[in-house]
């Protein structure tokens, strides 16, 4: 086995639902035991691209392989290697912990007493030990989306979906989830993850592909992506608001272009490496205005994803409340 | 915190045949579905007080006037004979509603999702589901022929006969479902499955041979009820129960009622097992 060795290969996903095209030729390269995240919006055809890997949907055309095998005519073979977790929750709510878990072990050929090691083991692992024996349906959102993680882990799969595994939990759970992902690839399985949280993606993954529309419009290590928009960025905000026009002509002759106006006296402006900052501060105290914010970083995935697309997509992404096809 | 580890399946062991495998699953699925029967326990109504309450109405409300229907020295007791193998027939095929429900209800939650990323045969969620129903209808036949008991219906045939008739009872019973099934996978929603099932049952249980003598109804109706495969079931029952006593449709014996009787059910079998399945792999 080689460090290049792909668990996942598409190549021209097409898929329609009717008049919609979900995928419109889709291309996904992941590669044995990384975190690759498929970042996009509502409706993008995140979930459309997962469901077609793990042999729930048919594509109309094109071709996917999990782990060399062919999720349409080996489907049978590719399921026993996957696990999945789908956007929402997919527990049975009237069925105990442990029943989900060791069901979901009777379907995989373990015998009863294997099944139920195994759901202790993973219920102990997602700190669902004492909730073990109560109904799903009394379960709270993060323990189920915990549950529906550990059923999707019951086959030991090597190539695991998760798909949106934090939307719709609060920021401390989703920080659980991530540290869930990151135990996942210690132990060398792989991982694609849809998300529309840039900050999930840029966190996690060590590969991005960007869809938006049914297309790949990126794709890219998340620092190869930051670059795609140019280098870094130096951005400053004056103490006092009247001085603001004195600082963006003092920005301007430091990095030789026009400042963007940010909003609320924030000024953004390109730079050439961090080596610029010591002389932006020399500057500033010579010209006596003193400054509420002075940064210099990559650009955000968010900012990627305006240069890309040329519209804001989280913002847009987080208040849609369509279903994502 | 145990250590877990994620490597290929290495810890599943040695497979099993692979046709008794699929035969497990479902058992393992049917064992799930019952225990969600067994969370909402007025699941069971309709086959448990149901055919109680119908057996009280027809038997003391209609038993006196339709008892005298039936030949010369008709009786209550008379109708009873005739009503229970009818409703038990009627009860079956009103209580293959709920699964059709439960169905719509079920496949759009992610757990069938669940289902379709394992390993094991499509059909087997939907058969562990029909599976499950074996139970329920077993009580829908043992509370009838046991009320009908305590008002005096008595079997005039044998064990063995009693036997044959629970089992084909029980057999069309998880025939019939698949409609149910099928409905259930095409509806948007719980009731419409209910609204419709109900408009099959209805004039299936009605217009066959479960209530009346066929004789008394219009040439026309006739006709329809004499191919209504709950007249069948009807027939067949009330055949292998009272033997002799039986009021069988005209040109109608034991044995061509249960002939019949297992030409729809492997009819509906094959029409509908398809349907059921085409509908559920591509309802996604």
């Amino acid at each position: 086995m080689t460090e290049t060795e792909l668990s996942i290969e598409a190549t021209g996903l097409v898929k329609s639902f009717g008049e919609t095209r979900a995928l419109r030729g889709v291309d996904l390269h992941v590669r044995k035991g990384t975190v690759h995240a498929v970042l996009g919006p509502n409706g993008a055809g995140k979930t459309t691209a997962v469901r077609i890997l793990a042999t729930l949907l048919r594509p109309d055309g094109g071709s996917a392989r999990v782990n060399g095998l062919d999720v349409v005519s080996q489907a049978g073979k590719v399921r026993e290697m996957i696990g999945l977790t789908g956007q929402f929750a997919s527990v049975d709510e009237d069925l105990t912990g442990t029943q989900n878990l060791v069901m979901i072990g009777q379907l995989l050929d373990l015998t009863k007493k294997e099944a139920r090691a195994r759901s202790a083991e993973l219920l102990e692992w997602f700190d669902l030990t004492e909730a073990a024996g109560k109904v799903a349906k009394h379960y709270s959102g993060g323990m189920r989306r915990r549950l529906d993680l550990a059923a999707s882990l019951v086959g030991r799969p090597s190539v695991i979906f998760l798909d949106e595994p934090t939307t719709g939990l609060d920021p401390a759970k989703r920080e659980d989830m991530w540290d869930v992902v990151r135990r996942l690839i210690s132990d060398g399985s792989t991982v694609l993850l849809t998300t529309q949280y840039l900050e999930e993606a840029d966190a996690l993954a060590d590969e991005i592909t960007v869809i938006d529309h049914g297309r790949v419009i990126a794709h890219d290590s998340p620092n190869g992506l930051k670059r795609v928009v140019g280098g870094q960025r130096l951005t400053v905000r004056a103490a006092d608001p009247a001085r603001e026009d004195d600082l963006r002509e003092l920005l301007a002759q430091i990095a030789g272009a026009v400042p963007a106006d940010e909003g609320r006296g924030t000024l953004t402006v390109p730079v050439d490496g961090e080596d610029v900052l010591p002389d932006v501060v020399s500057r500033l105290r010579a010209s006596g205005i003193s400054v509420e914010e002075l940064s210099l970083h990559l650009p955000s995935l968010d900012e990627v994803f305006f240069t890309l697309t040329g519209t804001r997509s989280a913002g847009d992404a987080r208040t849609a409340s369509e279903v994502t096809v | 915190m145990t250590a877990v580890t994620f490597d290929s399946p290495a810890g599943a062991p040695a497979r099993p045949q692979r046709q008794f495998k699929q035969l497990r699953y479902a058992g393992v699925l049917a064992k799930r579905n019952l225990i969600k029967l067994t969370r909402t326990p007025e699941q069971f109504i309709d086959v448990t007080l149901q055919p109680i309450i119908f057996l009280v109405l027809f038997y003391y409300v209609l038993g006196g006037a339709l008892g005298g229907s039936l030949g010369s020295g008709g009786s209550r007791h008379l109708y009873l004979e005739f009503l229970v193998p009818g409703l038990l027939a009627q009860t079956i095929a009103m209580s293959s509603i709920s699964i059709g429900q439960n169905m719509n209800a079920d496949i759009e939650k992610g757990v069938f999702d669940r289902f379709r990323s394992l390993p094991i045969g499509r059909a087997i969620p939907l058969v562990g589901a029909v599976l499950a129903e074996f139970f329920r209808y077993l009580l829908v036949v043992v509370i009838t022929i046991g009320f009908g008991y305590i008002l005096g219906f008595r079997v005039e045939t044998n064990f063995m006969s009693l036997l044959a008739a629970i089992g084909l009872s029980i057999c069309f019973a998880l025939s019939f479902a698949w409609i149910s099934v099928w409905v259930g996978l095409k509806m948007r929603s719980a009731g419409s499955v209910q609204g419709v099932m109900m408009l099959l049952v209805l004039p299936l249980t009605f217009a066959s041979s479960t209530f009346v003598k066929v004789s008394s109804m219009p040439g026309w109706l006739q006709a329809f009820v004499k191919v209504n495969p709950i007249s069948h079931v009807v027939d067949a029952v009330r055949g292998l129960l009272l033997g002799s006593h039986a009021q069988l449709t005209d040109g109608v014996t034991t044995a061509s009622a249960v002939g019949w009787t297992f030409v729809w059910i492997a009819g509906i079998l094959v029409v509908f097992f398809p349907l059921a399945m085409r509908a559920y792999v591509r309802r996604t």
